[in-house]
């Protein structure tokens, strides 16, 4: 296998990168043009010419604290330190003379002298720059040693010859899962401080103490790593020179000989990694500098929880099985796939063509997802394709689509570092995108305005260094209600962009909206009541919007996942376009996409209505491309959407189901009627890595492969299509891509795909918004976001610039229509639901890994007056019931959540808080409504009766038969 | 799919056309339907009109005329 060569140089030169005007400069005789700002060791370093460092490195700005890189510059006095220097016309720079090079050997002396010298036996070694440092100076001895008798000074020895006890020396802080503080290495260059400040933005790190005392703590005094703030994120462990800060993972295993860039599969941020592996065993996934998502950060997930991977649980040889009752049979993969085949054209020939399904993943590649869509169409002939972006992003695809034309955010992330204000509605970026939470927090610091519309008091709202200028902390199920009233006031204060609306946008649409709009039943005073946001705080931040400079929105599943989900989009394009932030850099309207490829398997067809590229089956001419490729006829009429397919299926019209990388029964609201529905099934085929909770309703479970083990792509919410690399063979024998190749020739479909970059050519070929991807354009580029064909060869970072998709931006009346859920009497609490940081989804990779520490179980946050009139405690056992089912788990009480609403996750399947949401939808897309039910809490002695059948027949469900005879 | 639930999703999309400019609300709920709906349910709708469609919006009812009959 040959690994990926990286184009661009890894090297660290730093300090980071500046713009400004180009300065030329001198640097040991070489000329160097860099611009403005930069630091001399940055552009000395461009030019080849590596001073050596300890305290500074390119991720973060400098500090100038170890003068290991002094140099002399003609005309200035002493030796300055290049870190901290910026360059200056005409300035001549000496990196080499004998005199820094003698001052350079006397600070490694010093670090030397206080650092324990078991390199041969370190885990940095080889990758430590100290070690590094030591050799570029020349350092040959250390000539400082303790007195005879006047005590230890040096924080590397635990006791000294008598035994006696070094105060100044700290044990190994190993309380994090994945990495380890051992503060007798540390050499206090304050990288990782810097790192945790700059870089992730969490501050949990400080310096304590001056001089020979100071040290690097997290949190308080009494605090490890694990109980402080710390949310392992890792830039710390990236930023440590030193074995200080280090893997576990690299300790237990040794130092990687090679590595891959691959990409993230957890979360719609889509991070680029460089996976480092000795042979086939990974050893560490670290951020890759050039990843144009991330810019060399990560979060917990990406880092760290990659370990499910090798998880015992998983799932390696096929399972049938003719009844759910039955435990499971392990067979071959021919055996499987020739069962499901068969079973499968059984249930069409008696039931119909159209009696079964395919429901594609957001969690599998591009390539994966267009080959089950193509399944359905070309081979099972019926449309019945949908995928779990249903339940998360299916009204983006509406809203955007009437309003912009077409279903996808317009900036890359990189456009935050230019926005003035941001409002983030229905998002939790710090916990669901981390990356990206931790680059808007990097600009909010620098100055930008935020604005934060949820009902829970969010991490953005205020935490170190960041305060929100507005909370609207709306009633759940009021969104286009807050939206209209931000708009009426833009409106009816004249505070719109009317250059932009005359010039980008339908003039008479935008006369209607605004009539509409001005209607004072829309004004903030009007709907304060309903909406429970004092109109004052929404007269200011509308006013902070509109007047702020470059204003961008980011919106969550806080949006989409509600009756009026699409409504709310529409309601934000219109805000965009009323203040003209659409079309450059700093602007624009941004989904931030829940799992990793949620914003590929809309591109690729995932829904029943449409073929890839968001082109409508009823489209004549369009059919006539698949046609003509697949050599098929393609069913004009649109197929069945999840919560459809589970409807028909009680009701005995849909039989078959093959779910790639999908866990409904865990995922989808209303869980009873999910499990009602796969019941009703005669042959639900599972392709996953785990016995999912769907599982327990499968006849054929197809072991998945993991995004280490496949090649293929993911399109990220910036639209990138980014690539996944192969970094080991498949444990289960087969990528994904080809199991469903397998299934597909096993029913008549004659496929004969050898590479996913095939795959990539006919989606290309038939779709034009990708007509330029190949395999070979995104390895030169590193990614590239689409639309990417002939008008953009080199894809499109910003979309709208000069005109709409559709030509005209369309202002769309948005008429807020309350919910059906209602709070009465016996519901009088709003449940809403969300996430957290270190798990992911329905926690299926998550909780396989360490990260779980973090997170045991899912809580019921309360607010403390309504947990005190139900006469609740912490951590008390509670029952949350609605009119659709009940569980019960632990209240956590936190004013976080306003009175009268209550707030869970749904990571853990023995929680099961999707009994309890209901089975109301978007109008538009049946998108479920899972932020807004209305329950009761009350006191409970442990798990509801639903909680323990549903666990006994999950245990039953899940038996194996030992491989037979 | 349980009439209950048809009605209900039927009366949310005329819900949102309600709200629009025009006097062609009724054909984009029948666009609607046409577009995002599958032929079976398109039947079902079209047979819980003609059956008296109890509990349906009255827009929904303009409209089913030009939802198309399932082939
Ligand atoms: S892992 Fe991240 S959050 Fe934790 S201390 Fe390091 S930089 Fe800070
Ligand atoms: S832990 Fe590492 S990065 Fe932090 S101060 Fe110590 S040596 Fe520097
Ligand atoms: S932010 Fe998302 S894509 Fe990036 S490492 Fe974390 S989970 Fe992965
Ligand atoms: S690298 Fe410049 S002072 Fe440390």
């Amino acid at each position: 296998m040959k690994d990926f060569v990286i184009p661009w140089d890894e090297k660290d030169i730093g300090t980071p990168a500046k713009s400004g005007a180009p300065v030329t400069l001198s640097i040991d005789g070489f000329e160097v043009t860099v611009p403005e700002g930069t630091s001399v060791m940055r552009a000395a370093a461009q030019a080849g010419l590596d001073i050596p460092k300890l305290c500074a490195t390119d991720s973060v700005e400098a500090f100038g604290s170890c003068r290991l890189c002094v140099v002399e510059i003609d005309g200035r006095r002493g030796t300055p330190s290049s870190c901290t220097t910026p360059v200056a016309e005409g300035m001549v720079v000496h990196t080499q003379s004998p005199k820094v090079k003698k001052i350079r050997r006397g600070v490694m002396e010093l670090y030397i002298s206080d650092h324990p010298l078991d390199c041969l036996t370190c885990a940095a070694n080889g990758d430590c720059e100290l070690q590094d440092m030591a050799g570029a100076v020349g350092l040959r001895d250390v000539r400082y040693a303790a007195p005879e008798g006047a005590g230890i000074a040096n924080h590397f020895e635990a006791r000294d010859t008598s035994g006696e006890t070094n105060r100044a020396w700290l044990p190994k802080d190993e309380s994090n899962p994945y990495f380890t503080y051992d503060p007798s290495k540390c050499i206090v260059c304050s990288r990782c401080v810097r790192a945790c400040e700059e870089v992730q933005g969490t501050f949990a790190l400080t310096i304590q103490g001056r001089g020979f005392d100071s040290r690097v703590s997290a949190g308080a005094g009494f605090d490890d790593f694990l109980s402080s703030d710390c949310v392992s994120c890792g830039a710390c462990v990236q930023a440590c020179p030193t074995a200080t800060l280090q893997e576990k993972s690299v300790i237990e295993k040794g130092t990687p000989a090679r590595s891959v860039v691959t990409t993230c599969a957890y979360c719609g941020v889509g991070c680029s990694f460089k996976a480092e592996l000795n042979g086939d065993e990974l050893i560490r996934m670290v951020p890759w500098k050039s990843g144009a998502a991330n810019r060399g950060h990560s979060c917990v997930k990406g880092r760290f929880a990659w370990g499910y991977a090798n998880h015992k649980e998983r799932i390696l040889n096929p399972m049938i099985r003719d009844r759910i009752d039955e435990p499971w049979r392990e067979v071959s993969w021919e055996d499987a796939i020739e069962f499901a085949a068969t079973r499968l054209r059984g249930l069409q020939e008696k039931y119909g063509q159209k009696s079964i399904g395919v429901i594609t993943s957001s969690r599998c590649t591009n390539e994966e997802t267009y080959l089950v869509q193509k399944l359905t169409r070309a081979v099972f002939g019926n449309n019945n394709t949908d995928t779990c972006a249903r339940v998360c992003h299916s009204p983006t695809g509406y809203g955007l689509g009437q309003t912009f034309g077409t279903s996808a955010g317009t900036q890359d992330f990189d456009s935050v570092e230019q926005s003035d204000i941001v409002i983030v509605i229905g998002a939790n970026p710090t916990d669901a995108h981390p990356v990206f939470g931790s680059r808007l927090k990097k600009r909010l610091r620098a100055g930008a305005k935020l604005i934060v519309i949820d009902p829970r008091r969010t991490d953005l709202v205020k935490s170190p260094h960041i305060e929100a200028a507005h909370h609207l902390a709306l009633r759940p199920g009021t969104n286009v209600a807050v939206v209209s009233a931000l708009a009426h006031v833009i409106v009816t204060e004249g505070l719109y962009d009317e250059a932009f609306i005359r010039t980008r946008c339908d003039w008479d649409e935008f006369q209607q909206y605004a009539e509409f709009v001005s209607d004072p039943r829309h004004a903030p005073e009007a709907v304060e009541e309903l909406t429970g946001v004092p109109a004052a705080e929404m007269r200011g931040a509308a006013r902070l919007f509109a007047n702020g400079g470059n204003g961008a929105i980011y919106y969550g599943l806080g949006v989409t996942e509600h009756s009026q989900g699409s409504t709310t989009v529409m309601g934000i394009a219109n805000l965009a376009m009323l203040t003209g932030n659409i079309g450059r850099p700093g602007v624009g309207v941004n989904p931030l996409r829940g799992q990793n490829n949620v914003q590929g398997s809309c591109d690729m067809g995932s829904f029943p209505h449409e073929l890839p590229g968001y082109r409508h089956v009823k489209l004549p001419e369009v059919r006539e491309i698949f046609e003509k490729a697949w050599g098929v006829e393609i069913d004009p009429e649109p197929g069945l959407r999840i919560p459809n397919m589970l409807d028909e299926a009680v009701e005995g019209g849909f039989k078959g189901l093959y779910c790639q990388g999908e866990d409904i029964l865990q995922s989808d609201p209303d869980t009873k009627h999910v499990a009602a529905g796969l019941a009703a099934m005669e042959c639900v085929i599972v392709h996953d890595l785990f016995l999912n909770e769907t599982a327990n309703y499968a006849h054929v479970f197809l072991p998945g492969s993991s995004f280490l083990e496949k090649d293929g792509t993911f399109t990220n919410a910036e639209r990138r299509i980014n690539m996944v690399r192969q970094v080991m063979k498949p444990k289960n024998g087969y990528q994904d891509w080809e199991v469903t190749q397998l299934l597909a020739n096993a029913m008549g479909g004659d496929w004969t795909y050898t590479h996913p970059r095939e795959i990539m050519a006919e989606i290309a070929a038939t779709t034009p918004s990708f007509a330029g991807v190949t395999y070979d354009l995104i390895d030169a580029r590193g990614s590239v976001q689409w639309p990417c064909n002939d008008d953009s060869p080199d894809g499109t970072p910003l979309m709208h610039v000069d005109g709409f998709m559709r030509g005209k931006g369309r202002f769309m009346i948005t008429d807020y229509i309350a919910t059906e859920e209602k709070t009465g009497p016996r519901f009088p609490l709003l449940l809403t639901t969300g996430r957290i940081l270190s798990q992911y989804n329905v926690g299926a990779q998550t909780r396989r890994t360490e990260n779980s520490i973090w997170h045991e179980e899912d809580l019921l946050e309360i607010h403390p007056h309504d947990a005190e009139v139900r006469g609740l405690n912490e951590g008390d056992w509670v029952r949350l019931a609605s009119r659709s089912g009940e569980t019960t788990l632990r209240a956590h009480l936190t004013d976080r959540v306003t009175p009268g609403v209550v707030y869970t996750t749904f990571h853990h399947p023995d929680t099961q808080a999707n009994v309890v949401t209901t089975e109301h939808s978007d109008w538009a897309t049946n998108c479920p409504e899972y932020k807004v039910t209305a329950v009761q809490v009350s006191a409970s002695n442990g798990p509801s009766d639903w909680q323990e059948d549903y666990a006994e027949q999950a245990r039953k469900a899940r038996r194996i038969l030992p491989a037979a005879e | 799919m349980a009439p209950e639930k048809m009605v209900m999703m039927a009366n949310q999309i005329a819900g949102f056309f309600h709200t629009q400019p025009g006097d062609d609300q009724a054909a984009k709920v029948a666009d609607h339907l046409n577009d995002f709906w599958a032929p079976k349910m398109r039947g079902q709708l079209i047979d819980h009109v003609e059956a008296g469609g109890a509990g349906l919006d009255p827009l929904v009812i303009e409209a089913i005329g030009m939802v198309r009959q399932p082939a």
